[in-house]
């Protein structure tokens, strides 16, 4: 006979589970941990590489940065001497939390107060893996489309902030920066959003403003 | 992509009630995908079938349920769908509303044979 059972489970019940702890981790020791997201090659390494040494130097910052073969992106990040660990997700297309829970083993037992973490360059895939960040980041360069928001709704729906970089490409792209506001707080009204440029630096100093700023809300 | 991921951890999810229910056939799983979920259902069944192809889980059906976004109203207590992406409460319009669903990707049934 055949018949119908009740059997709730959550498919990312494990994946969940870490993140949860993590988070708890996190909390206790006040780190601001950031997700970043985007597209392939919209700016998330060069945000970082040109910030981190701009930030208050009693800040002590982190990096995980996932890649799917290389170690490029951590060499790059190491240069601003911030200790960066890089987590090969070996042909997976976005960070789980248990990748997150090894990275900060291989981070070593040190004090943190802001936590980066690079994700793979996917715009959807790691949408839907909690690794028990304080919050997500997404970052739309102008190259991309000014509809990114309404295609890749879950992304924007579920960050904090929207960075949207290479601002200084906007003179040679179809990029309606009005446009791509207006697309982002429809599908998120309360969004943050920022522009900045890695080439010219604009937007960078508030980048770091706003980072502290979140910074301050996990400390009270 | 991740569906091949997600098809995975539902087997292994789906194996795991296998366990717990000897003597029964589990022949059909029924999903809830989130709107928000960031799965796409035809990738994850692509993916789930070629899993399952030939194990001695097969053949397992797999029944997709779509979930819409939800919000929850915190002025009026009143719950509603989120359509073309307007969070403003229908009864007092208020825009600061909270999601409550739409980024599952949840089992809620299993359809099995004794
Ligand atoms: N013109 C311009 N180029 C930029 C800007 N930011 C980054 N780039 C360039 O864009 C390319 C990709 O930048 P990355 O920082 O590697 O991008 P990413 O998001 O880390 O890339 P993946 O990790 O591969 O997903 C590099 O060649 C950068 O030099 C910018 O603001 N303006
Ligand atoms: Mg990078
Ligand atoms: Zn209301």
């Amino acid at each position: 006979m055949r018949k119908r059972v009740s059997a709730k489970t959550k498919v990312l019940g494990e994946n969940d589970r870490v993140a949860a702890e993590l988070r708890s981790r996190f909390a206790k020791r006040k780190t601001l941990v950031l997700n970043l997201i985007s597209a392939p090659g919209a700016g998330k390494t060069s945000l970082l590489e040109e910030s981190l040494e701009r930030f208050p130097s009693e800040l002590r910052t982190a990096v995980l940065t996932g890649d799917i073969e290389t170690d490029n992106d951590a060499a790059r990040i190491a240069r601003s001497g911030t200790p960066v660990k890089q987590i090969t997700t070996r042909g997976s297309c976005h960070l789980n939390a248990q990748m997150v829970g090894r990275g900060l083993e291989k981070l070593g037992a040190r004090d943190i107060d802001i936590l980066f973490i690079e994700n793979v360059g996917n715009l959807v895939c790691p949408a839907s893996f909690d690794l028990g960040e304080t919050s997500k980041i997404v970052v739309l360069s102008v190259t991309e489309g000014d509809d990114k928001p309404l295609k890749y709704p879950a992304t924007f729906v579920k960050s904090r902030l929207v960075v949207i970089n290479k601002i200084d490409l906007l003179p040679y792209v179809e990029f309606d920066l009005a446009r791509a506001h207006e697309n982002a707080k429809r599908v998120h009204p309360d969004i943050d959003i920022l522009e900045t440029s890695c080439k010219t630096g604009d937007g960078i100093e508030t980048w770091i403003r706003w980072v502290v700023e979140r910074l301050k809300a996990v400390r009270s | 992509m991740h569906e091949m991921t997600i098809a995975q951890s539902l087997i292994n999810a789906v194996r795991a009630h296998a366990k717990r229910r000897q003597g029964e056939r589990i022949v059909a799983v029924g999903l809830r995908l989130g709107e928000l979920s960031g799965v796409d259902a035809e990738a994850l069944k692509f993916g789930f079938d070629s899993l399952i192809k030939g194990t001695d889980l097969d053949p397992l059906e797999l029944q997709i349920e779509h979930a819409p976004h939800r919000h929850r109203c915190p002025t009026c207590d009143r719950e509603f769908d989120v359509i073309d992406y307007d969070v403003s409460c229908p009864q007092c319009g208020t825009s600061q509303t909270e999601s409550i669903s739409g980024d599952e990707i949840e089992i809620i049934y299993l359809e099995v044979e004794d």
